[in-house]
C-alpha cells in the first residue's frame, strides 16, 4: 500500500459523524475519499463553504464553487456559503472539530512547522496558523521522512505555525501523540516495529509494553 | 451611489493607491476592472488581499504588469512571479496570517482600532507586534486595516447599490466593501430594484459608492 493510502485510510477513522472538519492541501484531501460509505461529515473549505464534495464531472463546473486551492469542487446537499470573516470565525473561535493538514516538522513538543522554509519556500501561511491554533483537534498527515531525514524532531529548525501543540502526527510507518510535552507512540504501520520507527524518529519517543498495528 | 462606466471607475483611481480586493484564488475578483486597471496603467499600487491568484489570472495580471508597489496578503504560493518579484526586491510584501488579515479588515471597516488573536503568538508573525494579556492567555494586537479603494465583485446588485453574493466568489468582498473610503462594485448581474429581498442583501447599498455599469 502506497504511504499516501496509508496515512490517509488510517486518518478517517478518526471521523465521526457531524464532525465539521477542514482538510489540507496534499495528503489530507486524500481522507475525504476514504471514508466508510454513509458516514455524514461536513468538510468546510475556507474559502467560505461547508459541504465540499467531490469534484465535478468534466464539463459542469461551476467558476464559483471551487476550493481553497481555486479548483471546482461540487457541493453536497445542506451545504452552507459564508464570508471570510465567518469563514475564520468558525476555524479560530474553535467550531472546526477536526483538521488535517501536512506537515514539514513536528518536534518533541508537538509543534508543527509547515508553512516555510525560509530562503527556499515563502508561499505565505495561509490559514494554516488560524487552523492549527483553532481546531479542536488537529492531525498532520505526513510522510516519516523526507529524503532520508527524519520530520519529527526534537526541536523545529523551520518557522512553526502556531504554539499549540498538535494532537496526532500519522505517517506511514506510525501515529504519534502529544500530551504533556511527550511524543508517545500509539501504533505502527503495517508489518513495522516500534524499533524501526524509533530508528527513524529524531523525538525522544516514548513507547508503551505494547503498541499495535494501526487498524486501516 | 452613482453608476459609472467602467472607465470611469478605474479612472478615479490614482497611481499609489491603496486597494482592497475581493477574491479568492480569482474566484469573485472583480476581473474587467483588474483589466481595465491594468490599460490604463496604473501604478504603485498597495494592494491588500487573500492571495495574488495565479500569472494571467485575478490579481495576478496586476502582478505580471509590475503595477504592484507593495502587497499584504496571505498566501502567494500559487503565483511564482509574484514570489519571483519578492525574493528580487521588486514588490514589497506582508504575509498576514488569513483570519487576522480578515479580521483586521473587518475592524478597519467596523471602526475598532484593532483586534486581539492568538493566531501568531510564538511565530514569526508575532515580529513587531505587540502581546496582550487577557485573563492569563496571549493575543497579538492587530491593527485595524482600511483603503483608499474596495474593488467589490458581487453577484448581484440592483439599481440602489444593494449587493448580495454567490457561493465562494463571496470571502473577502463583504469585508472589504466596508473598509475603504471609495467602494467601487462590479456586479454578474444588475436588477431592478425590488428584485433583492431585504434578507437577501448582505452589502446595504449606502456602503456602496459606484456601480459599474454593464458593458
Amino acid at each position: 500500500m502506497e504511504p499516501q493510502t496509508i496515512i490517509a485510510r488510517r486518518i478517517a477513522r478518526e471521523l465521526s459523524p457531524g464532525m465539521l472538519v477542514n482538510l489540507g492541501i496534499g495528503i489530507p484531501t486524500l481522507v475525504a475519499h476514504r471514508l466508510p460509505a454513509g458516514l455524514h461529515v461536513f468538510f468546510q473549505s475556507e474559502n467560505g463553504l461547508i459541504g465540499t464534495g467531490a469534484p465535478p464531472e468534466e464539463g459542469m463546473a461551476h467558476p464559483m464553487l471551487t476550493d481553497a486551492a481555486g479548483r471546482p469542487v461540487t457541493a453536497l446537499p445542506g451545504a452552507s456559503t459564508f464570508d471570510s470573516a465567518m469563514s475564520f470565525g468558525l476555524i479560530r473561535g474553535g467550531h472546526l472539530d477536526l483538521t488535517v493538514l501536512g506537515g514539514l516538522q513536528v518536534d518533541q513538543m508537538g509543534r508543527l512547522a509547515n508553512w516555510m522554509i525560509p530562503d527556499k519556500m515563502v508561499p505565505g501561511m495561509g490559514g494554516a496558523m488560524d487552523l492549527v491554533t483553532g481546531a479542536k483537534r488537529v492531525i498532520v498527515a505526513m510522510q516519516h521522512t523526507a529524503k532520508g531525514k527524519a520530520k519529527i524532531v526534537k526541536s523545529c529548525a523551520l518557522p512553526v505555525t502556531s504554539v499549540r501543540a498538535v494532537d496526532l502526527v500519522v505517517t506511514e510507518l506510525a501515529v504519534i501523540a502529544f500530551r504533556d510535552g511527550c511524543a508517545t507512540l500509539l501504533e505502527t504501520g503495517p508489518g513495522i516495529t516500534a524499533a524501526e520507527v524509533a530508528a527513524v524518529t529524531e523525538a525522544e519517543l516514548v513507547i508503551p509494553p505494547h503498541v499495535p498495528e494501526m487498524t486501516l | 451611489m452613482r453608476t459609472v462606466s467602467l472607465g470611469q471607475s478605474v479612472a478615479m483611481i490614482p497611481d499609489g493607491a491603496s486597494l482592497m480586493i475581493g477574491g479568492f484564488m480569482a474566484v469573485g475578483t472583480p476581473e474587467r476592472i483588474i483589466d481595465e486597471i491594468v490599460r490604463q496603467k496604473k501604478r504603485d499600487l498597495t494592494v491588500i488581499a487573500n492571495d495574488t491568484a495565479m500569472s494571467g489570472k485575478g490579481i495576478g495580471k496586476l502582478v505580471d504588469a509590475k503595477l504592484v508597489r507593495k502587497l499584504i496578503a496571505s498566501h502567494i504560493g500559487l503565483n511564482p512571479e509574484t514570489q519571483r518579484q519578492m525574493t528580487a526586491d521588486e514588490l514589497e510584501v506582508e504575509l498576514v496570517p488569513q483570519g487576522t488579515l480578515v479580521e483586521r479588515i473587518r475592524a478597519g471597516g467596523h471602526g475598532l482600532g484593532g483586534i486581539l488573536t492568538p493566531t501568531g503568538i510564538g511565530t514569526l508573525a508575532a515580529k513587531g507586534k505587540q502581546v496582550i494579556a487577557v485573563e492569563g492567555k496571549d493575543y497579538l494586537l492587530e491593527t485595524a486595516l482600511r483603503a483608499d479603494f474596495a474593488l467589490v465583485q458581487a453577484f448581484l446588485a440592483d439599481y440602489l447599490g444593494n449587493l448580495s453574493y454567490a457561493l465562494t466568489a463571496r470571502n473577502f468582498n463583504p469585508v472589504i466593501a466596508m473598509a475603504a473610503d471609495t467602494v467601487i462594485a462590479s456586479a454578474d448581474h444588475i436588477m431592478p430594484t425590488g428584485v433583492l429581498s431585504p434578507d437577501q442583501i448582505v452589502t446595504p447599498a449606502p456602503v456602496v459608492d459606484y456601480l459599474v455599469a454593464n458593458s
